[in-house]
């Protein structure tokens, strides 16, 4: 029983960091209707930006992570104005898809030109250590407690955000129907804009997270946890917000149960054969919606 | 458009044509000084014996996860060549060197062979790590081209009689690992946690579990990770913690060890950490707290604190040239060159012999040579391609290696 609990414990720390990503993911595609595969790499951007102010500065997070985020989120819109615009009506939606994979190859091989190849060992921004349930037999860390509370804080301003405010109520109608919120007198550009920079920004944020709970930094550190976060927001409903952040807790706790009492070896075969059984039972995943085609 | 797209192809054509020509010019004047990345002691005193020179290529990963190997490893053999040059060569002839990057990737590895083909090799220094030695084993066969991999320690890399190595086999670390262990009672219970996806982490934890039965202490966990799962490491920690091991084998590279140390410590729990050759170079994770890794111990043949001369001679060259300490990779690579030279010498060797030429002349020499390197006194080879020599165990003291004897 106390195993079962420390590797649910584990499971969500785990789960809680795949969420936060998965938040931006799920963000971007529900509006632009692009997967930005590039995604990864922004967290790794703003990891960097994080270090380099932590580490190397010796400044506060308080001061890294918001110029990180605004960093990022430069970084977000210029790759959207600059790579997907002119794509967006590409004749095959594909185009946009392989230019965000070659956009994630780029950040990654120019972050690899700047900081080089060698591991760096990330401070956590974090400092709290967390608490000890059961006469210390279960250790919750700080980061996994400070990052569940903050993506449930992310998950309800974007939901606010998003039904409560004019540029969210556009977001929505963009993400319905283009050409009719243009003719309604959206700006769609703008929008999608906003979307990226909104997206970018969490990218920021989920990296400070990321990097804090398991801190070793690479060029190639966020393009693994990012296409887990995307398996996450799939799991959940891609474009659900709610299900970006039950995606990747459950991903988490099935990663890590699925290590612990069957294999360590096979557990991600095990969540991507989940995944895929998933889809096949409800294909819109835990609570995508069905939107219908009006003719 | 069509027309720009004709104008187009056209330049480019002329571009290419170009480039070809100039191609064959400079390889033409090879030797006269134009290697511009070969050592500049190589190329300006060319002239000792005519142009001729003995080409040695060094493939590693330059950039990527294990850079730190493959720029030590290129860096060292570049200091060995220098240091043959300015004695006067090999056999009155200059010894010249030239790096490619494989970025720890199988496939690039046997791209930056073919590029260093067409630059004129006619002896391989590397791949440094064990899969990429593997598959440019594969084509140094087929071209009979002689192959030492300074630290391609898989059982597999040698299985060519053109390939020798210069570090330990995987099977002689993982035992080696365990009877170390064992003679020096370092536990009763051990957990092991290793990368089944690479074929050098998964050769060690192999042979020390078969090992361990016989040094009379017990695995208590054996749990892998893979490469595309290798952040989170709770559940094998818990597992070993579970199991009550007292010290954690960990048969893999620094960059999942930094990790394993940081998270053990957060989750409370700290057992002796003990490691192979791969552990080398976690005290130069940038911003690691290397407190963490206080009483870690790792089998390696070189320390490089040791103080006879050949080693301090080697780590303060090497410090004023590059700024940093090297490791053992790097300490493997120029052991090789100094093989090289001495088989060459042996087989009094010229280059007119030819890649294939001297490749059936080193393979028989190689065997016949006795070299006092770095990584080991009177190291001799046999025909196999194993090398004989003695390891060493270091410990991680006040951030720095110490000699654990």
């Amino acid at each position: 029983m106390l195993s079962f609990l420390t590797s649910l414990v584990n499971g969500l720390s785990l789960g809680s960091i795949y969420a936060i990503i998965a938040l931006g993911y799920t963000m971007v595609y529900g509006i632009a209707k692009m997967l930005n595969f590039a995604h990864g790499d922004f967290i790794m951007v703003g990891s960097y930006v994080i270090f380099i102010f932590v580490s190397n500065l010796g400044l506060s997070p308080v001061i890294a992570i918001p110029v990180a985020v605004v960093l990022c989120l430069i970084l977000g819109v210029t790759t959207e104005r600059v790579a997907y615009r002119p794509l967006r009506n590409a004749a095959s939606p594909l185009a946009v898809l392989i230019t965000a994979i070659g956009v994630s190859y780029l950040l990654e091989n120019v972050a690899l030109l700047i900081f080089g190849a060698d591991t760096k060992s990330f401070t956590s921004v974090i400092p709290w250590s967390g608490i000890t349930l059961a006469g210390g037999e279960i250790r919750i860390q700080g980061v996994t407690i400070i990052t569940i509370i903050t993506s449930v804080v992310i998950l309800l301003a974007l939901q606010f955000f998003v039904h409560k405010t004019r540029e969210g109520q556009a977001m929505l109608a963009v993400a319905q129907d283009r050409s009719a919120a243009t003719l309604m007198g959206i700006d769609v550009n703008k929008t999608i804009s906003l979307t990226f920079a909104i997206g970018s920004a969490l990218a920021a944020i989920a990296g400070a997270f990321l990097c804090s709970a398991y801190p070793s930094l690479t060029p190639y550190t966020g393009a693994m946890p990012g296409i887990k976060a995307f398996v996450a927001a799939v799991l959940g409903g891609i474009g659900s917000i709610p299900g970006a952040m039950l995606g990747g807790l459950v991903l988490g706790v099935i990663e890590i149960l699925a290590r612990t009492y069957i294999s360590t070896q096979l557990s991600d075969a095990i969540v991507f054969g989940i995944l895929v059984v998933v889809l096949l039972v409800k294909p819109t995943g835990i609570l995508g919606k069905i939107i219908q085609e009006k003719v | 458009m069509k027309k720009f797209r004709k104008a187009a192809s056209v330049v480019l054509a002329a571009i290419m044509t170009a480039s070809m020509v100039a191609g064959c010019g400079s390889s033409a004047s090879q030797g006269g000084g134009s290697g511009e990345t070969a050592g500049s002691a190589a190329s300006e005193a060319a002239g000792a014996s005519g142009d001729a020179t003995f080409k040695i290529g060094v493939i590693g990963p330059l950039t990527g996860g294990a850079a730190a190997y493959g720029t030590c490893v290129a860096n060292s053999a570049q200091l060995a060549v220098d240091e043959i040059n300015a004695a006067g060569g090999v056999n009155g002839y200059k010894l010249e060197l030239k790096s490619e990057d494989d970025e720890l990737d199988a496939q690039k590895s046997v791209n930056a062979y073919n590029t260093l083909k067409d630059w004129g090799m006619q002896m391989l220094l590397g791949s440094v790590t064990s899969a990429c030695s593997l598959a440019v084993s594969e084509e140094t066969k087929a071209d009979n081209m002689f192959q030492l991999t300074p630290s391609g320690s898989a059982k597999e890399c040698v299985q060519y009689d053109n390939v020798f190595r210069v570090c330990f086999s995987d099977p002689a670390q993982g035992t080696a690992s365990a009877q170390y262990i064992g003679e020096h009672k370092l536990a009763s219970k051990v957990g092991i946690i290793y990368d089944s996806s690479d074929v050098y982490s998964s050769g060690i934890a192999t042979n020390f579990v078969a090992e361990a039965a016989n040094q009379g202490f017990e695995v208590v966990s054996q749990e892998a990770f893979t490469a595309d799962n290798n952040t989170d490491f709770s559940v094998q920690l818990q597992k070993a913690k579970d199991g009550g091991a007292e010290l954690v084998f960990l048969p893999i590279y620094y960059k999942e060890a930094s990790l394993i140390l940081q998270q053990a410590d957060k989750m409370g729990y700290k057992p002796t950490f003990f490691g192979c050759d791969g552990l080398d170079g976690i005290l130069g994770v940038e911003n690691f707290d290397a407190s963490l890794a206080e009483g870690a111990m790792l089998l390696t043949p070189f320390a490089a604190d040791a103080t006879d001369d050949l080693t301090v001679n080697f780590v303060t060259k090497y410090k004023d040239l590059y700024g940093e300490t090297p490791n053992q990779f790097g300490a493997d690579a120029y052991d090789g060159v100094y093989a090289i030279k001495a088989a060459l010498e042996k087989g009094a060797l010229t280059p007119e012999a030819g890649v294939s030429g001297i490749c059936e002349s080193l393979k028989k020499t190689m065997t016949e040579i006795s070299v006092d390197g770095l990584t080991s006194e009177g190291m001799t080879w046999d025909a196999t391609g194993e090398p004989n020599k003695s390891p060493k165990a270091v410990v991680i003291k006040d951030g720095a290696y110490v000699s654990a004897e």
